[in-house]
C-alpha cells in the first residue's frame, strides 16, 4: 500500500467515525428529547397507536392495490404522451407551427394549474357533460387528469434533454443526409432520453404519491381509506401506516434514481471532492 | 354552494321532532360525563375557558347549511349557530364575549392545544372517537336518508334489497358512509368524497345513483342545492345499531364539558332546544318513505 493510499484510508476512517458520532448524537437527541415534550403522550396516542396500526394495516394494503393499478396504467401513458408533446415543441417546420404553439400552451397551462384543480375539472366536469356509463367512471377520468398534469412535467424534462443535445449533433446528422425526422429519431432522442432518465424517475416517484388525488373524485384508495379509518377512530395512526406502505415503494424507487444519477455523474465528470 | 334561502322550507319529518324532543336520555354513548352535578353552568364555566371572560366556539370551514346559514355563525342563524349561542348564553357569555373560529374536521381532533373551547360541526358521538377526544352530551339526533334524482335507479326502493345494486356516494368520516358499508352493503364499493359538494358533483355526473346523508343535510341538498333531486327514502332512527347523535367536541378531558352538559340539559328542560330545532330544522309536509332495516 502506498503512503498515499494509507493516508486516504486514514481519512476515510476518520470521516466514517465523525459521521457515526454525529448521527448517534442526533438520534439520541430526538429519542430522548421528544418524549420529554409535555404532550408527547397525547401525540403518541394519536399518531403511533400500535393496536390501531395493526388493525388498519391490512385494509390499507388492500386499498393500496388500487394506487398501484392506477400507477401502472398512467405511468406508461404519461411517458409516451410527454415525449410526444416534447417532440411537438421541437418541430422546426413552419407549417407545423400550430402544433408547436399547442404544445407550448399545453405545458404552460398544466404545469401552472394545481393538479387538484385538474382532477376536479376533468374528474367531475367531463363526465358531467353527459357521458353515459361506463364512460363517466371517475377512475377513468381521474387517470386522464393525472396523465394530463404529469405529461406536462414530463414533456419539459424530455425537452430539456432534447435541447441538451448539442446542435453539432443535428448538423452532423443532417450533413450525412438524414432528414429532420430521422435526425430526431436516430440521433437526438437516443441521447436525450438517456440523459433524462434520472429526472424522469423523480417525476415517477412524485406520480406514485399523487395517484392518491384520484380519491378526491370518489374511488377509495389508500389515502382515502386512511382518512376513513382516521375519522372513525379520531386517530391519525392510519396515516402513519399508509406512509409506511408508500415508503416501501418510493424508497426503492428513489434509491434507484440516486444510483442512476451517480452512474451518470461518474460517466460525465471527475471524481467527487470532499 | 348555491343560493341559500330561509330555511322554513327545509325540514325534518315530523317524527324527527317527536323523537328528539323527548331525547333527554343523553347517556346513550360514551360522552364526557353528564352535567347532573352542576347547579349553575355559568358559575361552572368560570375560569375554564381558553380566554378569561370569553368563549371560543369552533365550527366548520366552511360551515354548511342548514347547520350554519350563509357560513356566518356569528349571526346565530342555522341550527348549530343557534345552539352554540344558546349554550354560550347558559354559560354566561353574550355578544362580544363569544368568538367563532373555523377548523377542519382534522384540526378539531388532532392532539395538542385547541384554539376553541368546543367545536360543533355535526360530530357523531362514537365510542371509538371518544378514546381520543371528549364529547358533550348529544344536542341533536338524526337518521340517514337517500338523495337522488326521481328517475334514478334508487327511486321507488322499498327494501334494503332494492338498494343492493346501486352505486352510493357519501362524505368521508360520516355515519352515512358506515351506514352504506355496514347496513346497505351494496354490491359495488361506495365512492367517498371530502364533503357533500363532491358527492353532489358525482350525482350530477351520474357517477353515483344516490347520496346517503343525515336527514337534515339530505333535505337541504335536495331542496336547495341539486335542482330536481329529492329525498327518495329515509331509514329509521338507530337503524342497524348505528345511532347518529351529534356532540360537541372538546380537547380530551377538558373540564368545561360538564358545564356545557349542564347548559344543554337546561336548554332541553326549558324546551329551548326544541324551539331552536323547530326554527332551523322545521317540519316538512310530506316526509320521505321509510325503508325498514332489521
Amino acid at each position: 500500500m502506498t503512503r498515499r493510499q494509507q493516508y486516504e484510508r486514514r481519512q476515510r476512517r476518520r470521516s466514517a467515525g465523525i459521521a457515526a458520532v454525529s448521527t448517534a448524537v442526533v438520534v439520541a437527541a430526538v429519542v430522548l428529547l421528544v418524549p420529554l415534550a409535555p404532550r408527547w403522550d397525547r401525540v403518541k396516542a394519536s399518531f403511533f397507536d400500535g393496536a390501531q396500526f395493526r388493525d388498519s394495516f391490512p385494509r390499507l394494503l388492500d386499498a393500496f392495490v388500487l394506487d398501484l393499478k392506477i400507477f401502472a396504467w398512467t405511468a406508461p401513458a404519461i411517458l409516451v404522451f410527454g415525449m410526444l408533446v416534447a417532440i411537438a415543441r421541437n418541430v422546426r417546420s413552419p407549417a407545423l407551427f400550430p402544433l408547436r404553439a399547442f404544445a407550448a400552451v399545453y405545458t404552460d397551462v398544466f404545469r401552472g394549474v394545481p393538479v387538484i384543480l385538474t382532477m376536479y375539472l376533468v374528474g367531475f366536469g367531463v363526465p358531467g357533460l353527459g357521458m353515459p356509463r361506463p364512460w363517466n367512471s371517475p377512475l377513468l377520468w381521474g387517470s386522464v387528469a393525472l396523465i394530463l398534469a404529469y405529461s406536462a412535467y414530463v414533456a419539459e424534462v424530455f425537452r430539456s434533454g432534447i435541447e441538451g443535445v448539442h446542435e453539432s449533433q443535428r448538423a452532423g446528422a443532417r450533413s450525412l443526409g438524414l432528414s429532420s425526422s430521422q435526425t430526431m429519431r436516430h440521433v437526438v432522442m437516443p441521447q436525450a432520453v438517456r440523459r433524462v432518465v434520472p429526472p424522469l424517475m423523480n417525476d415517477l416517484v412524485s406520480l406514485q404519491k399523487d395517484v392518491a388525488l384520484v380519491s378526491l373524485i370518489g374511488p377509495v384508495e389508500i389515502l382515502r381509506q386512511a382518512g376513513i379509518e382516521k375519522a372513525k377512530f379520531a386517530n391519525f395512526t392510519p396515516y402513519v401506516a399508509a406512509a409506511v406502505i408508500f415508503l416501501a415503494v418510493t424508497v426503492p424507487l428513489t434509491r434507484l434514481t440516486d444510483h442512476l444519477l451517480a452512474r451518470q455523474r461518474r460517466r460525465t465528470s471527475a471524481t467527487a471532492v470532499r | 354552494m348555491t343560493a341559500r334561502r330561509p330555511l322554513a322550507l327545509l325540514a325534518t319529518a315530523a317524527f324527527v321532532l317527536a323523537a328528539c324532543g323527548g331525547d333527554d336520555n343523553g347517556d346513550t354513548a360514551d360522552t364526557g360525563g353528564s352535567g347532573g352535578d352542576v347547579e349553575d353552568p355559568a358559575a361552572c364555566a368560570e375560569g375554564k375557558t381558553l380566554e378569561e371572560g370569553a368563549l371560543t366556539i369552533g365550527t366548520g370551514s366552511p360551515a354548511f347549511s342548514p347547520w350554519v346559514l350563509n357560513d356566518a355563525p356569528e349571526s346565530g342563524e342555522g341550527f348549530e349557530a343557534a345552539v352554540g349561542l344558546a349554550v354560550a348564553g347558559q354559560l354566561g357569555f353574550e355578544g362580544e364575549a363569544v368568538t367563532w373560529v373555523r377548523t377542519t374536521f382534522d384540526e378539531a381532533i388532532q392532539p395538542g392545544a385547541k384554539n376553541f373551547d368546543f367545536n360543533l360541526q355535526q360530530y357523531s358521538i362514537t365510542e371509538e372517537r371518544a378514546a381520543n377526544i371528549t364529547f358533550s352530551d348529544p344536542y341533536y339526533a338524526t337518521n340517514q336518508a337517500i338523495v337522488g334524482f326521481p328517475e334514478s335507479a334508487a327511486a321507488g326502493a322499498e327494501t334494503l334489497a332494492d338498494l343492493k345494486d346501486l352505486r352510493f356516494g357519501a362524505q368521508v368520516g360520516t355515519t352515512s358512509l358506515d351506514f352504506i358499508v355496514d347496513i346497505i352493503e351494496p354490491s359495488s364499493a361506495p365512492l367517498v368524497y371530502d364533503d357533500n359538494v363532491g358527492a353532489k358533483a358525482a350525482l350530477e355526473a351520474d357517477q353515483i345513483d344516490a347520496i346517503v346523508a343525515d336527514l337534515p343535510t339530505a333535505l337541504y341538498i335536495s331542496a336547495v342545492e341539486i335542482e330536481g333531486s329529492a329525498v327518495i327514502a329515509q331509514f329509521p332512527f338507530g337503524a342497524g345499531g348505528i345511532a347518529d347523535e351529534f356532540g360537541m367536541v372538546f380537547e380530551k378531558d377538558n373540564d368545561l364539558v360538564e358545564c356545557v352538559n349542564a347548559a344543554l340539559a337546561a336548554l332541553r328542560d326549558s324546551g329551548e332546544l326544541a324551539v331552536i330545532e323547530q326554527t332551523w330544522l322545521a317540519e316538512q309536509p310530506d316526509s320521505p318513505p321509510v325503508i325498514p332495516v332489521d
